[in-house]
């Protein structure tokens, strides 16, 4: 359905320019796509191999987790961990596993992220990537348990990890069990990084929440995709507060580069290439590389 | 019978019930106060400083709820900016430098959210004071007071040892957010209060927090003196504890209390409906 096309590129696009009437053109479903930013009308074909990206204003669409592994990773090199691992429901909340079980179903995903090794233009890394189309990439037990994982497993095994972040934030529907996982994901990077070793965060649109206050803030390298949404408090909540509107490039990543909290901003068309730079210069090197160089 | 988390926020919402400021006083002796964060200003919602407590020096760290309007714009409802959580940070660098042991005083709705709040990163802010913290080579114990409001709370929460007032809520929302994002209906707050499991004793049975402090009857401002009392016990009891502990273990120990938390099932094909 054109509904449904619409409904999977909608962005914070929508603050930059007034939306584009929908509906208005009759457009044969699935053959073209109709930009929400610039309202251009492009064969969908052209769209599709720009990785999502719109080819008149560079609008970047979001990605499910599957595109973004196979766009980021060499070809058959992806291994996923913890395929398996499901939410249960912890404080009993009435609709919580109704509502997974339906998505699951939809998306064909167990929850919002997908964890793995891969390599990067030859470059070995641990990989995940959050997938906004279950519960907005909220995190709960499962991103909790995964990321931490992801970090351990990167850890003992002495590689890198590179983590495309997006989320609502944290997933109330499993209460403070939710909250803890900002700690417990923040502790597993502490301890991965204390090895010496690299992480690099990828902020994706919308990057919120929970998950800002916690793995998405605290890379060796944080990376941005152009007019990502980053910020911790919604943009409604803040305009409740202040009773006032705020101003449209308000916590893009644009923004966040401006204030100091973003190393890089890099269109998708060169992401795989600069990730695969980064992890290069880290390969070899540094003073006093070896840790038993003193012995 | 047993208080509903709804009847806890009756207490905490007392106009009277005891805050830091109010604690401090009969908690500690020799306290000194310590002013902001080295970067950008010094946030007036989280109060830090060195006193002791039977004359050990620990250092203190407190969101700091006002006891009157007056107070509460001070302390802006002690809703901290990203500069109040650079300073709690700051000084728990010190108190490890010195080996002195951290005690966080939690009592927040939760972080500010505001312009400038997010222009100086209070994401960035938080998730820097959860990893820091859960490294901090001293014993961290943290105490929620009254509200333990998200991830404003959890910034002073990576702990050794979480204990709860027994009246005190800790949540991932406040119930009112909690029902208007979930139920688009702000006034079904109280329902939201009863069902988020958020009081004391959820949270030990989550393995969330060790231990509750007792209040007196009918609260904590029914004798503030009593509930500072049991506070003064509990740390001077609890501390020694983790004193003794070898800072390797100590570091270990405190990265397996939150690594353990979460509900998940790895069963492949299980329906969970
Ligand atoms: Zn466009």
């Amino acid at each position: 359905m054109l509904e449904d096309l619409f409904s999977k590129v909608k962005t914070r696009a929508s603050y930059d320019k007034p939306r584009a009437q929908k509906g208005k053109m009759s457009i044969p479903e699935n053959l073209m796509f109709k930009c929400p930013r610039c309202g251009k009308v492009e064969f969908m074909d052209a769209f599709l191999l720009g990785n999502k990206v719109c080819p008149n204003c560079g609008y970047h669409a979001r990605l499910t987790a599957q595109e973004r592994i196979e766009q980021i990773a060499d070809n058959f090199t992806f291994i996923e961990y913890d395929k398996h691992m499901k939410s249960l429901d912890p404080i009993d909340f009435p609709g919580y596993p109704e509502k997974v079980y339906h998505l699951r179903r939809k998306t064909g995903l167990r929850d919002a992220v997908i964890t793995g090794e891969c390599t990067v233009m030859g470059s070995p890394c641990a990989i995940g990537v959050m997938d906004t189309r279950f519960m907005m990439a909220s995190m709960g037990s499962v991103v909790g348990e995964k990321i931490t994982r992801l970090f351990e497993q990167a850890e003992s095994r002495r590689l890198p990890v590179v983590l495309f972040t997006a989320s609502g934030g944290a997933r109330m529907q499993e209460g403070i069990i939710s909250l803890m996982q900002m700690a417990k994901t923040s502790g597993a990077v502490g301890r991965h990084s204390k090895q010496g070793l690299l992480y690099i965060t990828v902020l994706t649109d919308p990057t919120t929440g929970g998950v800002t206050a916690s793995f998405a803030s605290l890379g060796d390298i944080i990376i941005a995709e152009p007019k990502t949404l980053v910020g911790f408090a919604g943009r409604r909540v803040i305009e409740g507060t202040i009773k006032q509107r705020l101003p449209e490039d308000f916590q893009s990543a644009e923004f966040a580069q401006e204030h100091g909290f973003v190393d890089l901003i890099v269109e998708r068309s060169a992401m795989r290439k600069t990730i695969s730079q980064l992890l290069k210069l880290h390969q070899t090197g540094g003073a006093n590389n070896g840790k038993d160089s003193l012995g | 019978m047993a208080k509903t988390a709804w009847d806890r926020m009756q207490i905490i919402r007392e106009k009277n019930r005891p805050t830091v400021r109010d604690y401090l006083p009969l908690v500690f002796e020799n306290f000194i106060e310590l002013h902001g964060d080295r970067f950008y200003g010094d946030d007036a919602a989280i109060l830090g400083g060195i006193g002791t407590l039977d004359g050990q020096p620990v250092t203190v760290l407190a969101q700091v709820k006002g006891r009157d309007l007056k107070e509460n714009q001070q302390t802006n409802f002690s809703m901290p900016h990203p500069e109040g959580y650079r300073k709690a940070l700051r000084l728990a660098k010190q108190a490890e430098k010195f080996h002195r042991p951290v005690v966080c005083l939690i009592d927040t709705p939760g972080a500010f959210c505001g312009i400038g709040a997010e222009e100086r990163g209070q994401g960035e802010a938080i998730a820097r004071n959860l990893m820091e913290f859960m490294q901090l080579e001293t014993p961290v114990i943290s105490i929620v007071l009254g509200e333990g409001g998200s991830g404003g709370a959890l910034a002073l929460g990576v702990c050794d040892e979480l204990a709860m007032m027994q009246n005190a809520i800790y949540s991932v929302i406040s119930p009112r957010g909690f029902a208007s994002i979930l139920w688009k209906d702000p006034s079904r707050e109280k329902e939201a209060a009863n069902i988020m499991r958020i009081t004391a004793e959820d949270l030990v049975e989550f393995g969330v927090a060790e231990t509750i402090i007792p209040e007196p009857d009918g609260g904590a401002h029914i004798d503030p003196e009593a509930a500072a009392e049991a506070i003064r016990q509990y740390i001077s009891e609890t501390i020694p504890k983790y004193m003794k502990i070898p800072i390797a273990k100590l570091l270990e120990n405190r990265y397996y209390k939150f690594r353990k938390v979460g509900v998940f099932t790895e069963q492949k094909g299980v329906n969970p409906l």
